[in-house]
């Protein structure tokens, strides 16, 4: 399932794994010698799922996140997006791509920035267009308002939109509600979720934090803070739809528990 | 009616203080003329050294369509002189970023041409090309050309880790990143450029008319000093100013319904 030999990326959903890696080891050159960002990692991502990858600062979350994207190449190891190598599956626009920073180009109105990518590659035949996809991440009546006339949120909910307007089946997110404060971010996750179900795209979400981790995904994957690897691939035991409230109930706390006690 | 009450409550406010910030520096210039004209009277400070503001006043109108006629040269040169060498530098700049080969063989030459004062190039430059227009555009060109080439390197090179990636995941080509990214990500650098390549443009015209040119307001300004007519050379000076202000002022409308996307803020600038 996970060879190369078709060039082609997978569009039916359910057949293959959206995303598989194995002993994938990312070093840096620097001036002090090699740098092991993470070593062997391996990991499997059903199609249609959510994964979160959980891990302090400098734990190379983001890097792993970049080699899914082909925006980094691995020193070592396998990677098969929709059972074709990252390149492919980049080319083949079947992967969307959400930013700390919303990152929106600030001379471009939020509909314009949706439709960004389109520009550059043409629109995918049956998908979305970009004012439908503002109205799916509750952005309708804003199609016309530039960057800077939106608030943080709002900005992060028009970066969704330009990274699922290509219809990608693999939706990967650096921290993207990071730098939100704690409400906009408890709602954004709410969206984020029903977008997800709406979509049918699986999500690789990566994230500092336990109970947005918790909250969102079927499966956490955990990373040493020093070089390293996987700590502990951990299945949520938590049913969807879930609703905000879950996030008191017992089995969460203990989850959320669990999880901290591994990031030590 | 009631609905309309909150836009009716910010707008006089507004209103007052665009007034004000225009209303305080007028009345600190009114205030600093009136000085000048009592301190000239009171203390018989003589016309050669500083000219009463009345008689200024009076040399303006008096001689209006000499300096007129005077400043049409001057303002042909500087505009010229600012299209040329704001365009070569621009275009230039696009050609750095397509061609490192380029850059390397050719930014040398573009430094050396800003470590040569314009003040001793001129010389050379009327002597070549004698007392007409082309000096005089020339060497508003050249003054123009050197900050705006660097300004524009900088803003092609300001684009963020991030929008590289977006464009890479896009599988956008050089091209796309360059007219899609690049592009836009250069205009603040070259509107902070362009203003101040305005009044450049100004000083680099006056300049080479000081040097040999029978008309402009940089000859007006070598006449009046050797006649000693300090009046004149005030309303010169007035005149010089007032236009470069109004080519400032021009720029600056330009950059704002070119860039309406930016709040505006300060861009930082290599000169």
């Amino acid at each position: 399932m996970t060879q190369l030999e078709h060039s082609e990326v997978a569009t039916d959903p359910g057949t293959r794994p959206a995303l598989s890696l194995s002993g994938v080891t990312v070093e840096f050159e620097s001036d002090r010698g090699t740098v092991c960002a993470f070593r062997d990692v391996d990991l499997t991502l059903r199609d249609g799922g959510f994964l979160s990858i959980l891990g302090p600062s400098g734990c190379g979350k983001s890097t792993l996140l970049r080699v899914i994207a082909d925006l980094v190449q691995p020193t070592a190891g396998t990677v098969s997006v929709l059972g074709s190598s990252p390149g492919a599956a980049r080319t083949a626009r079947a992967i969307g791509f959400v930013f700390q920073d919303a990152s929106l180009l600030p001379w471009r109105t939020a509909l314009q920035n949706v439709a960004l990518p389109l520009e550059i590659r043409g629109a995918p035949r049956g998908g979305r267009t970009p004012a439908e996809l503002l109205e799916l991440v509750g952005l309708a009546g804003r199609e016309n308002a530039f960057p800077h006339e939106l608030s943080g949120g709002m900005r992060q909910r028009v970066a969704i939109a330009r990274a699922l307007v290509t219809g990608p089946r693999l939706l990967l997110m650096d921290e993207p509600f990071g730098a939100l404060d704690e409400i906009t971010r408890e709602r954004l996750n709410q969206e984020l979720l029903r977008i997800w179900q709406d979509t049918g795209t699986s999500v690789v979400f990566v994230t500092h934090s336990v109970p947005e981790a918790v909250y969102l995904s079927e499966q956490v994957l955990v990373l040493h803070a020093g070089p390293g690897g996987v700590r502990a691939l951990r299945d949520i035991p938590l049913g969807y739809p879930r609703d905000p409230a879950i996030r008191d109930s017992p089995e969460f706390v203990a989850v959320a528990a669990e999880l901290r006690a591994m990031l030590g | 009616m009631t609905t309309e009450r909150p836009p009716e409550r910010t707008r006089p406010k507004r209103k007052r203080t665009g007034m004000r910030k225009w209303l305080d520096p007028l009345i600190v210039v009114a205030l600093l003329l009136g000085l000048w004209e009592f301190a000239s009277v009171r203390f018989g400070i003589p016309e050669y050294v500083a000219p009463r503001p009345s008689v200024i006043a009076e040399c303006l109108a008096e001689e209006s369509g000499v300096l007129l006629r005077n400043l049409v040269p001057t303002a042909q040169a500087s505009l010229l002189g600012f299209a040329i060498g704001n365009g070569s530098a621009i275009l230039l700049a696009i050609g750095f970023v397509h061609s490192k080969r380029l850059e390397r063989s050719v930014y040398p030459l573009a430094v050396m041409s800003k470590t040569i004062p314009t003040v001793a190039i001129s010389p050379l430059l009327v002597m070549i090309f004698g007392s007409g227009l082309t000096p005089k555009v020339l060497i508003a060109a050249l003054i123009c050309f050197f900050p705006t080439l660097v300004n524009m390197l900088k803003g092609f090179e300001s684009v963020t880790a991030n929008e590289v990636e977006l464009f890479r995941i896009m599988s956008a080509s050089r091209r796309e990143v360059f007219l899609k990214l690049r592009l836009y990500k250069s205009l603040p650098y070259l509107f902070a450029a362009l203003r101040i390549a305005t009044t450049n443009a100004v000083i680099g015209a006056i300049v080479a008319e000081w040097i040999g040119s029978a008309d402009g307001i940089g000859a007006l300004i070598v006449q009046a000093s050797f006649n000693f007519d300090a009046p004149l050379l005030y309303a010169s000076m007035l005149v010089a100013g007032g236009y470069a202000l109004l080519f400032f002022g021009a720029v600056g409308v330009v950059e704002r319904i070119v860039l309406r996307w930016k709040p505006m803020g300060a861009v930082a600038v290599a000169a």
